[in-house]
């Protein structure tokens, strides 16, 4: 079970039960929704960004342990940088779950590594990721990592 | 090693003697012995359906209907061969009942765009079911566009079984056409379709049923039926992919307009006039898939050898042996509880998503299906955004529903609050 144990660590369960910045944003300005159809993750994600910083962030939806922890996981890490700091951490967790890249200093959000090891889950471990970065660019489209 | 590894149930011997005609079985998964329980997606195929088109392939490769030379009197013989096999096994009368598409998908949309749309006009209604396969309804959607009619659906009540006093009130005199799946592939509901195409033929309102998961688990007789249409998939009854079946009433199918147009449906082409072909070569445009047909065959042979009363009185015990099991797992909850159901159980679980549930279990060599099932409208029914889903067929034991229970608890430990 050492591949299970580094999926599904206390951190990711952790997140998955009590999801942080769970919710909807009443003063946000930017706005995206993931849908993952042949799955049924989805999400929508509220974004207050002032002068180029993600001042606050939240999310809803319902989906599994790896979605959901992988959005409550990013909306702490992205609180407060910049969005190009948002975009940057968006390849590096690319990096981490489709490469397998082990750089950079990627704090908590490193609880998602084992996800590589699960190719059939990277889209749960995405979508909110691509959503944030379509909320970002204010496409208006619904994203999808299928 | 687990207990489950050494306990052979004495009921499983004849299921264990039929698992070794299918060599993927012996595949490791992980580690693990696989324990396949997603036959309501695809089933395995025998020895005798892979030598089948092994065979084909290596011996009598040629193309039907046309040829003059000995390999392709050959190919023609067997593809026509297992035509009749079709025939036989759901008791049409006639070979010229049964046409070979790609799958139920295209069979329903066969009959949506043939049948459909020269006799549909707007205002005219088209009876479903909640629990229909997407390509139950999708089909008819795009119809409904094309002619302004419109769907009825008929509910589903708790238990997962039809509101047959709905379908009563939605029968009237613009009902043209009834679509129903025989056996839901989500809940595993066997519907009461010979009372339903009763009370639909009282009403002068013929009625497609799909099989895709009825004809590997229920004896399927389209005359005792009297359906007007019936489709399925012979990927689900341990046949090759690629390969479907549509029958007809012949008078029904004669009636119909070609569906696709291109070489074998026609009798004479000029650019001034083509006719075409009669049934049920009218239906089957173009090289087919000759080899599949083939397998197709075979897949029924293997099945009509074994007979299903041993295949139904197997699945049903086996049914009865998992829902009792699973039934017994705390926070377990099972969607589909009709009185009448093949060997299929939908279940969500408590603090888990079934896409947690089956990555648990794959990891313990055991495949089931989690998500929607093609089947959005039932999850929207039942509340759920998608359930994790065990399908069994006639290898599978009672030995594998423990394996299965067992990795169940393993999933509850993970996600312990």
């Amino acid at each position: 079970m050492t591949d299970l144990r580094e999926l599904y660590q206390e951190t990711v369960l952790d997140h998955y039960r009590q999801p942080r910045n769970s919710g909807r944003l009443i003063d946000a300005n930017r706005t995206a929704q993931g849908f993952n159809p042949l799955c049924g993750d989805k999400l929508t994600l509220y974004l207050k960004v002032e002068d180029g910083v993600i001042r606050d962030v939240s999310f809803e939806g319902s989906g599994c342990a790896i979605a959901t922890a992988s959005a409550s996981l990013m909306t702490e890490s992205i609180k407060g940088i910049r969005e190009e700091e948002a975009l940057q951490l968006l390849q590096n967790i690319h990096g981490m779950v489709i490469e397998g890249d082990k750089a950079g200093d990627m704090g908590k959000l490193e609880v998602l590594a084992g996800v590589h090891e699960f190719p059939e889950r990277v889209k749960c471990a995405t979508l909110a990721w691509h959503t944030m970065k379509a909320a970002l660019e204010s496409t208006g489209l619904p994203v999808t990592t299928e | 090693m687990r207990l489950a590894e050494v306990h052979n149930h004495p009921d499983d011997l004849q299921a264990q003697f039929w698992r070794t005609d299918f060599p993927i079985l012996k595949t490791k998964i992980h580690g693990r012995p696989l324990v396949y329980l997603d036959n309501a997606a695809t089933t395995q195929k025998p020895l005798a359906v892979i030598d089948t088109e092994r065979n084909f392939y290596s011996n009598y490769n040629a193309n039907v209907h046309r040829g003059i030379h000995t390999l392709s009197q050959r190919a023609t013989d067997a593809y026509e061969g297992a035509r009749i096999k079709v025939q036989h096994l759901i008791n049409a009368t006639s070979p010229n009942e049964i046409v070979f598409v790609r799958g139920t998908t295209e069979a329903i949309n066969l009959v949506a765009q043939s049948f459909g749309r020269s006799r549909l006009q707007a205002g005219d209604e088209i009876i479903l079911s909640w629990m229909e396969h997407h390509s139950n309804i999708v089909p008819w959607q795009m119809l409904c566009q094309q002619t302004g009619a419109n769907l009825r659906i008929v509910p589903v009540n708790d238990s997962g079984e039809l509101q047959m006093s709905d379908f009563e009130i939605f029968l009237n005199a613009r009902t043209r056409l009834v679509a129903l799946a025989h056996v839901s592939n989500t809940l595993g509901t066997v519907n009461p379709v010979k009372s339903i195409i009763g009370l639909a033929h009282r009403h002068g309102v013929p009625v497609l049923l799909d099989g895709a998961q009825a004809i590997a688990h229920v004896p399927v007789d389209a005359q005792m039926l009297d359906c007007d249409f019936y489709a399925f998939s012979a990927h689900k009854l341990y046949g090759p992919t690629g390969v479907g079946v549509l029958y007809g009433k012949s008078d029904l199918l004669e009636a119909m307009p070609a569906y696709q147009g291109g070489g074998d449906m026609i009798r004479s082409v000029t650019f001034e006039e083509t006719s075409y072909n009669s049934l049920p070569y009218k239906f089957e445009a173009g090289t087919p898939n000759i080899a599949g047909v083939i397998g197709l065959g075979a897949a029924v042979d293997y099945v009509r050898s074994i007979g299903f009363d041993a295949i139904v009185s197997h699945e049903r015990a086996l049914l009865s042996y998992a829902t009792a099991k699973l039934t017994d797992v705390p926070g377990l909850r099972i969607i589909g509880r009709a009185r009448e159901k093949t060997g299929i159980l939908s279940f969500v679980l408590d603090g888990a998503h079934p896409h947690d549930i089956g990555t648990i279990l794959d990891r313990e060599g055991i495949a089931i299906r989690t998500g929607h099932h093609c089947t959005m409208p039932l999850m929207e029914r039942f509340g759920v955004p998608a359930t994790a889903r065990a399908s069994f067929a006639l290898y599978n034991t009672r030995q594998e529903v423990d394996a299965l229970v067992e990795a169940i608890h393993k999933v509850r430990e993970v996600f312990k609050p």
